[in-house]
C-alpha cells in the first residue's frame, strides 16, 4: 500500500517538478478542504464496509484501482457467490481477490484502448461545437446523480435541496467550495434527527 | 503558455500508471491463485470467478472510459485517464477537481490551460484520495481481524450518513447548476430526465445491465442538449 501511495502522490509530484510549477500551498488547501471534508469521512465508512467483504487482496487492489462501489466491489461480491463461498474466509478472500484483479485488468485494457482511439479524436474534442457540452459537464453530472439520490431517500434530501437553490438562485455566483460542507452538515443534521425519530 | 494536458510526457505518466496497475492486478492473482492451489480450491472455480469477474467489468468498464472522455475537455486525456485507473471514481474526481479549480478562480467548465493550476488539479485529486490508502495501510489488518466490525455496528446509520454525504455535495452543485443560466439548467434537466427514464426502464424490464450506462449516459446526454441548444440559440450549424 505505501507503493500504491507513492505512485498514487508521484503522478502530481511529477507533473510538478518535469512542467516546473507548483501551487500556492494555501490555495490549494483551500480547494482541497471541501473534498476532504465530505470524501474523507465516506473513506472512513467504506473501508470498514469493504474489507471484511473483499479481504486483504481484494482491499489492497479494490482501493488502489478505484471504482469501488460502482465496479469492483459487485464484482467481487458476484464472484463469491456464483463460486459459493463466503467473504471473511479464505476461499472468499481468494475469489475476491481475483475477481477484483481481473476486473482491474479489463477496465485496464479498456481504458488505454480507449486512450489510444480518442488521442485520435483530440481535435473534435476542442472544437467550439463541443465547448458548451464540456462546460456543462457538472450539471450533467449532478442532474443525474441527484435523481439518484433524491430517489434513494428522498427525505434526507429536501432540506439540503432547499437551501442551497434558494442561497443560489439569491446569489448565484456563490462558491461551489464554501457550500458543500455546508450542505453536508445540514444533510447529516436532517438526517441525524429523522433517524433518531424513526422516520427513516 | 503551453498546454501541458496533452503533452508526452502526461501520456508516458498514464502509461507508467497503466502498467503499475497491470503489475500489481497480476502479482496479487498470482499470489491468490497460488494461496488457492494451496487450500485446495479447484483451478475450474478460480478459473471461473476470474473469466467471469472479467466479462461482468467490460461494459461498466466502457461507462469509466465515458467517464474520462467527459473530464478530457478541461483536463485533457492523460490525467483523467491517470485518475480513473487509480482510487477513485468519477463521482469524486469531478467535484474534487472543480472545487480546487474555484479556489483559483477558474472553472472545469473550461480547458484549464494554465499548468499552476492544472498542477493545483492533479494535487487536489490525489491528495484528496489518499485517505482511504492510508486508512487500509494503518489499519486493514485490525478490520479484518474484526474489531473494527462493532465499531460499525449501526450498518443502516452509516448507509445514511453515505448518503447524507452526497446529498450535501450533490445539493451545493445542484443549486450552482441552477444558478448557472438557462443552458445550464437545461443540462441538468435533461441528464435528470435521462436517468429517470433508465430508472423506469430498468424497473419495467429487469434489465439491471442497463445501470452500468445509466450514469455516463445521461451525462452526455445533459452535456449533447447544451451544445445543441447553444448551437439553435447561435443560428449556427455545425
Amino acid at each position: 500500500m505505501v507503493l500504491a501511495i507513492l505512485v498514487t502522490q508521484g503522478v502530481p509530484l511529477a507533473i510538478s517538478l518535469h512542467f516546473g510549477v507548483w501551487p500556492p500551498f494555501s490555495k490549494l488547501l483551500a480547494g482541497l478542504i471541501p473534498t476532504i471534508i465530505v470524501f474523507w469521512p465516506i473513506a472512513v465508512v467504506e473501508v470498514l464496509t469493504y474489507t471484511p467483504m473483499l479481504g486483504s487482496g481484494g482491499t489492497y487492489l479494490g482501493f488502489v484501482t478505484g471504482n469501488l462501489s460502482n465496479l469492483k466491489v459487485p464484482a467481487a461480491i458476484t464472484a463469491m457467490q456464483q463460486a459459493g463461498v463466503e467473504p471473511s474466509t479464505k476461499e472468499g478472500e481468494i475469489i475476491s481477490t481475483l475477481a477484483v484483479g481481473a476486473s482491474s485488468l479489463v477496465t485496464n485494457l479498456v481504458l488505454v484502448l480507449g486512450v489510444l482511439l480518442m488521442s485520435y479524436l483530440l481535435p473534435i474534442l476542442n472544437s467550439p461545437a463541443l465547448k458548451p457540452a464540456f462546460a456543462n459537464l457538472l450539471p450533467s453530472l449532478f442532474g443525474a446523480l441527484g435523481v439518484v439520490f433524491i430517489s434513494r431517500n428522498w427525505k434526507i434530501s429536501v432540506a439540503p435541496l432547499v437551501l442551497m437553490i434558494g442561497l443560489f438562485l439569491a446569489m448565484p455566483k456563490l462558491p461551489v467550495g464554501i457550500l458543500i460542507p455546508c450542505g453536508a452538515l445540514v444533510s447529516i443534521g436532517v438526517a441525524r434527527l429523522l433517524y433518531s425519530r424513526k422516520m427513516l | 503558455m503551453v498546454d501541458i494536458r496533452n503533452s508526452s510526457f502526461m501520456f508516458a505518466l498514464g502509461a507508467l500508471v497503466a502498467v503499475f496497475v497491470t503489475v500489481q492486478s497480476l502479482v496479487f492473482m498470482a499470489a491468490a491463485w497460488k494461496e488457492g492451489r494451496r487450500i485446495g480450491l479447484a483451478p475450474a472455480i478460480m478459473k471461473k470467478a476470474l473469466v467471469g469477474s472479467g466479462v461482468f467489468s467490460i461494459v461498466p468498464s466502457i461507462a469509466i472510459l465515458l467517464a474520462v472522455l467527459t473530464l478530457a475537455g478541461a483536463l485533457g486525456l492523460p490525467l483523467p485517464w491517470i485518475r480513473l485507473s487509480v482510487v477513485g471514481a468519477i463521482t469524486y474526481e469531478l467535484p474534487a477537481a472543480e472545487t480546487a479549480a474555484q479556489a483559483f478562480g477558474q472553472t472545469i467548465k473550461q480547458a484549464i490551460v494554465d499548468p499552476t493550476i492544472y498542477s493545483a488539479i492533479a494535487w487536489a485529486m490525489s491528495l484528496g484520495s489518499v485517505f482511504a490508502m492510508i486508512l487500509i495501510a494503518l489499519f486493514a489488518r485490525s478490520i479484518q481481524s474484526g474489531i473494527h466490525k462493532t465499531q460499525l455496528k449501526d450498518t443502516v446509520w452509516s448507509g445514511l450518513l453515505i448518503t447524507a454525504m452526497f446529498m450535501g455535495l450533490i445539493s451545493a452543485f445542484l443549486g450552482s447548476a441552477l444558478g448557472g443560466g438557462l443552458v445550464s439548467i437545461l443540462a441538468l434537466l435533461s441528464s435528470a430526465a435521462v436517468m429517470g427514464g433508465f430508472g423506469l426502464v430498468i424497473k419495467m424490464t429487469g434489465l439491471r445491465q442497463l445501470e452500468n450506462f445509466a450514469m455516463p449516459v445521461s451525462m452526455i446526454g445533459g452535456m449533447v442538449v447544451a451544445a445543441l441548444f447553444t448551437m439553435a440559440r447561435a443560428g449556427g450549424a455545425l
